[in-house]
């Protein structure tokens, strides 16, 4: 790739900034899994591999997966972000393989959410990008 | 098989079968016989509907009753009520989930509703290992406006007009350190970005590293731009290899895009940087050690001045900035030094990012704009102290820092105002301590940290430290004397006054901050050879007091050693020939009747 410019960063931005934005990407789920130090300490990697498992075994094509880093709260950790389209992420805490697998098929493939696990919601990621 | 036998399901999937849904069955097998029921039920394998995260499960499909959660213990109970005298064990059934709108909205909740995410914008959001995701979130747009819009001597103006202070503790005005390189004649200068976080319970550059890298790159290319480098280091500790994995990846899609490299955004600017990984040697966090590990030597601070603005890597200019002063630049950049300076106290702007931790309920990472009390992020954000303790002080800036006790919890994240109070603003770390933290523990361990990093190039660090660290130990093992809190004063003095680099300046500070404000402790530990908070093994008898013992044998089931005798309605007592002091009474004891 060659070197970029201004216009070319604004539409890297105009093309990138949908896909954050569950609203306008073609997939129905985004999880994301907070895999920062912290939360790889704390289990995460277990519970990649259980949903890594569920997705296989679901066969759908419209849940995106994403890897990001340390949500904040350390001591909910691992967390696990499930944002269905048009309703509010909700960050899942204490997470593990088999919390993961209830939360998957449950949650993502039925939409009830686990209150029992959830530690908060969020304001869903607006097309504007603007979360707070 | 009668086909009139009801069905009874134990669901055998992974996440039931992790939680114990075998044994689960077994029990339920044996109770079915044992009640003589096999006639009427039939114990099938079955499915938990995705309850895996409650199993094991186990459903009677036919009355539509699911149990969840359950203990091999429950199957006697299910069958003997449920099965047999056909009334559902309504404790262990599941009813489920509660309404969406019970879980708090993030503006809501304690830990984040007073939280101003500024150079935590990124965290969580972002594939920190996609670059584009960063420019979505108007990355780089900085950079692009400092490098097309402005002169190096307004982005300087713009970091002045801010307040922006350095994150690493000691506050210093970023713009001013940019201003002094900026005016030294060079053709080489250097960009160094210190993310050699060492202090005990830090954890802030790690996770900004790890959660959003391209905010440190995109501040230190500004940098380089307002004093005229063209090649920058991050020094960052070998120990975060995943913080430096995803710099790495990040460095090189920046490079990819030429933000890093020769004519950046193709307006002419060159600069790159390397991340340079340091073997984790706490006096590295001080900048002329620092640099000097970068040019191969040994990492030994040396006197200043020559200050680094002028002579600094390689003998020459160079800035030095942590990595949380950094992640603030490209956000300034973009909505200007005004917008910046509006949040914050008069001599203290924008925000500030803290590691929460200790004896708190909600650990993890604050970022809260300065002004905030303190006793709003222990009590609020951090929920308090938890298992019904009480709270007795926060330290503050990890070795170099203080503590601050209940009486003065009402300062604010301010340079000036934690200093008043005996502590500093530190890089991040903030510690909560209760009733059973021993102060003169905490001081002795600091101290023991100290002495062990000193780099042993000038004395009152390298020898005093370790007297200080004797005294502490003596007066932990019940060897204290009078004057010995005289001694630590004058000694603490001394290495003060007379340390080379920050490291001893500031080494004593934890001593003279817990002998501000818990004397007392020193004097029980001294005179009356007692640790108030029973932490110093050598000053405890190991003795129940009957007075107080309420006979309830948590303390002789928590012993490893068989060294406590107790039978029921009987006080326990220690046989202290067995007992290897090993706290698990203390800790078990609900009644604090150990002394």
């Amino acid at each position: 790739m060659p070197r970029i410019t201004v216009n070319d960063l604004k539409a890297i931005r105009e093309r990138t900034l949908p896909t954050l934005c569950l609203a306008s990407c073609k997939e129905d789920v985004k999880i994301t899994m907070h895999m920062g130090t912290c939360g790889v300490a704390a289990g995460a990697v277990p519970v990649m591999e259980a949903l890594k498992d569920e997705l296989a075994t679901a066969g759908r094509t419209d849940i995106r997966v994403v890897v990001s880093a340390c949500a904040g709260m350390c001591s909910s950790e691992p967390n696990v972000t499930v944002e269905l389209r048009g309703q509010a992420p909700v960050v899942y805490q204490h997470m593990d393989a088999s919390r993961m697998r209830q939360v998957f098929r449950r949650h993502v493939l039925r939409g009830e959410v686990q209150t029992a696990f959830a530690l908060m919601r969020q304001q869903a990621f607006g097309p504007q990008g603007n979360v707070k | 098989m009668s086909a009139h036998r009801k069905a009874v399901t134990v669901c055998s999937c992974p996440g039931c079968t992790q939680r114990g849904a075998a044994a689960l069955r077994e029990a339920l097998e044996r109770a079915v016989v044992e009640h003589q029921l096999g006639g009427q039920f039939d114990i099938q394998d079955g499915d938990c509907g995705g309850l895996c995260g409650s199993g094991p499960v186990l459903q009677v499909p036919g009355e539509g009753v699911i149990y969840q959660g359950l203990k091999e213990r429950d199957a006697a109970k299910i069958v003997k009520e449920h099965l047999a005298g056909g009334a559902p064990v309504e404790r262990l059934r599941y009813t489920g989930p509660g309404a969406p709108e019970s879980v708090p909205l993030e503006s809501e909740h304690p830990f984040t509703k007073d939280q101003l995410f500024w150079v935590m914008r990124n965290k969580g959001l972002i594939d920190p290992e996609l670059i584009d995701e960063y420019i979505a979130r108007d990355g780089y747009f900085g950079l692009a406006k400092a490098l097309t819009e402005m002169t190096p001597e307004r982005i300087i103006e713009e970091v002045l007009a801010s307040g922006l202070r350095g994150r690493g503790g000691a506050g210093f005005p970023t713009g001013l350190k940019w201003k002094f390189a900026a005016g030294s004649q060079s053709d080489v200068k250097y960009v160094l970005c210190n993310a050699d976080e060492g202090d005990p319970g830090a954890f802030m550059d790690r996770s900004v590293l790890e959660a959003d890298p391209h905010s440190v790159i995109e501040g230190m290319v500004i940098a380089a731009r307002a004093i005229g480098a063209r090649q920058g280091y991050i020094y960052c500790r070998t120990e975060y290899p995943l913080a430096i994995h995803r710099l790495n990846v990040a460095i090189a899609a920046a490079r990819e895009y030429g933000l890093l490299g020769t004519d950046i955004l193709g307006t002419g600017f060159d600069f790159d940087l390397e991340i340079y990984e340091g073997a984790g040697a706490f006096v590295c966090g001080e900048e002329t050690a620092l640099m000097a590990s970068i040019e191969g030597r040994r990492g030994m601070p040396r006197p200043r001045p020559p200050f680094p603005a002028h002579q600094g890597l390689w003998k020459q200019p160079s800035i030095l900035n942590n990595v949380e002063t950094f992640a603030n630049i490209a956000q300034i950049i973009l909505n200007g030094g005004a917008w910046y300076a509006a949040v914050g106290t008069e001599k203290s702007k924008g925000t500030k990012v803290f590691a929460l931790s200790g004896k708190i309920k909600n650990i993890g990472l604050v970022e809260v704009p300065m002004g905030t009390p303190l006793r709003k992020i222990v009590y609020e954000i951090g929920g308090g102290v938890p298992n019904k303790k009480k709270f007795k002080a926060v330290q503050l800036g990890g070795p170099s820092g203080g503590c601050v006790p209940e009486a003065q919890l009402d300062t604010v994240v301010d340079y000036e105002e934690i200093a008043k109070v005996g502590a500093i603003m530190g890089s991040g770390g903030m510690i909560v301590m209760d009733e059973t933290t021993c102060m003169v523990d905490m001081a002795r361990y600091f101290m023991d940290f100290i002495q062990d990093e000193s780099c042993g190039k000038c004395t009152p660090c390298r020898e005093g430290t370790r007297r200080m660290l004797e005294v502490l130990q003596a007066i932990c093992a019940g060897k204290g004397e009078v004057g010995d809190i005289e001694k630590l004063e004058e000694l603490s003095e001394v290495i003060r006054e007379s340390s080379l680099c920050g490291l001893g300046q500031t080494g004593p500070n934890p001593v003279l901050s817990t002998l501000r404000y818990f004397r007392d402790e020193y004097e029980a530990h001294i005179g009356d050879k007692k640790c108030p908070a029973k932490r110093c093994t050598a000053l405890l008898k190991f003795w129940v007091d009957p007075a107080v013992c309420k006979k309830c044998g948590l303390c002789c089931k928590a012993c490893p050693s068989g060294a406590i005798s107790w039978q029921k309605k009987e006080p326990a007592v220690i046989d202290t020939a067995k007992c290897v002091k090993c706290m698990s009474c203390f800790e078990a004891c609900p009644h604090s009747s150990i002394f």
